[in-house]
């Protein structure tokens, strides 16, 4: 299959953990973008005909088509640019895995953790502990599924899985600064370990927001609420 | 591919629905069982501890979940007939209108399973579903595929016979033909389509079904 070629634009916000997910693919692949930083309160009408139906971040532009939703882009590149690295595993059982444990995440984890950052006091700690009793399951079910390897990586590389998770989960200490409590604690040590591991990958620590930054947005959008 | 393929669903489930039609689209030979959702079998459960639903299908022993991820293995493991376009602009396209189908379809089994202000919700939920669907999905188009049906055609199949169903058990109609010109079409020819119309439930066998189960839900959620 050919390479591909023509413009490739990423509309994001930088606080998003959907388009840090695209960022990560593009970068791993080698694809050069351009970057749009979409301001969310007042979005161009440029960004609306692109996304008309969700008009949500990231949207990604390529030989001007518009692609959306962070896990259709991810697939997207994977079959629009035939380089190394692979994103997801050869194997179709495998991949069927991988994306079963992403919309896992997804579904569940992802506004768990949405659950926790808007609530207070006790609805918070029902939140954290109902969010890591659905770590639990992911952690036992990876564990199950991928048993002996980490199918976070492809050997040494980024995944798909990894950048799925990592894009969120990667954040947490900002989280836990801005909120003033541990979004993922002790009670699930292997998920923990998972993201420290995929936050000790160079390409994540350059691609995720600044760490004072986002403390500082997070905190200014908890001090709105 | 000469390894044992098992379905484990059942018979009224559009969701079960969709991997038996993609199975068959594609000439694939399997094993089907109706799993009683009061009692599942310990096969299911272990299959799916995570979800405990159907459908599961096994292939050669091992177990993949939820309809459209079973889809998306069928068609990379049976690439004969294929239910996904080949470019990947189309596939991602293809994508979008699944993830939208997964998102929003609840919707219409909440206007089914509840009453009240609730049901009033998601009859707007499910209305602007519909009206996104109209706008944006079948311009143009005979089938969400093309001219032939692929996997976001099977993804919105609850429409075709399912949607239909809770509205006549509800009272409340939510699928006008004059408002929605393009999926009222596109059902006709859906249900035309010789290996759906050979597989889709018996209407008056639903019609039965979900109105007792309604009743049942209904019932339950006063009690309690």
């Amino acid at each position: 299959m050919e390479e591909k070629k023509g413009e490739v634009v990423l509309f994001g916000t930088w606080t998003s953990a959907f388009c840090t997910r695209v960022e990560l693919a593009l970068k791993l692949k080698g694809i050069p973008y351009e970057y749009v930083e979409e301001d969310l309160t007042n979005k161009s009408e440029l960004f609306l005909s692109l996304n008309p139906v969700h008009k949500k971040v990231p949207v990604l532009v390529h030989n001007g088509k518009s692609i959306a939703e962070s896990l259709i882009i991810l697939e997207y590149i994977e079959e629009g640019w035939n380089t190394t690295p692979k994103l997801l595993p050869e194997d179709p059982c495998q991949r069927a895995k991988v994306r079963f444990w992403a919309n896992y995440f997804d579904q569940k984890i992802v506004p768990s953790f949405y659950i926790i950052f808007g609530s207070k006091d006790k609805e918070r700690e029902k939140a954290i502990e109902d969010s890591s009793q659905l770590l639990k399951v992911f952690e036992e079910g990876i564990e199950k599924d991928f048993p002996g390897q980490s199918p976070f990586f492809n050997g040494e590389i980024l995944g798909y899985l990894g950048i799925v998770i990592g894009s969120h989960a990667c954040n947490y200490q900002a989280v836990d600064e801005a909120i003033g409590v541990a979004i993922i604690s002790e009670k699930n040590p292997k998920f923990l370990s998972w993201v420290n591991t995929l936050k000790n990958c160079p390409l994540m620590g350059e691609t995720l927001p600044p760490h004072d930054k986002l403390v500082a947005r997070l905190s200014a959008r908890l001090k709105s609420t | 591919m000469g390894e044992e393929v098992i379905l484990h669903g059942t018979w009224a489930s559009p969701f079960s629905c969709r991997v038996i039609w993609a199975l068959k689209l594609k000439g694939i030979p399997y094993e089907y069982i109706e799993e009683d959702l009061s009692n599942k079998s310990s096969q299911l459960l272990q299959h799916n501890p995570v979800h405990k639903k159907i459908p599961v299908l096994v292939h050669g022993g091992k177990a993949t979940c939820e309809s459209m991820i079973i889809l998306e293995y069928v068609e990379e493991m049976w690439p004969q007939n294929p239910l996904l376009p080949t470019d990947p602009c189309e596939r991602a396209d293809a994508r979008f209108w699944i993830k939208f189908a997964e998102e929003k379809g609840p919707a219409m089994w909440t206007v089914y399973r509840t009453s009240g202000e609730e049901q009033e919700k998601a009859v707007k939920d499910t209305l602007e579903m519909l009206r996104a669907i109209e706008a944006h999905g079948l311009v143009d188009k005979k089938y969400f595929g093309g001219d032939k049906i692929g996997i976001v055609d099977i993804a919105f199949g609850q429409i075709a016979q399912w949607l239909g169903v809770i509205e006549d058990i509800v009272g409340v109609k939510l699928l006008e033909a004059h408002k929605f010109p393009r999926l009222h079409a596109w059902i006709k020819n859906f249900k035309e389509v010789p290996i759906i119309k050979e597989n889709l439930p018996d209407r008056d066998e639903m019609m039965v079904f979900f109105k007792h189960f309604r009743e049942m839900l209904l019932t339950s959620s006063r009690d309690s």
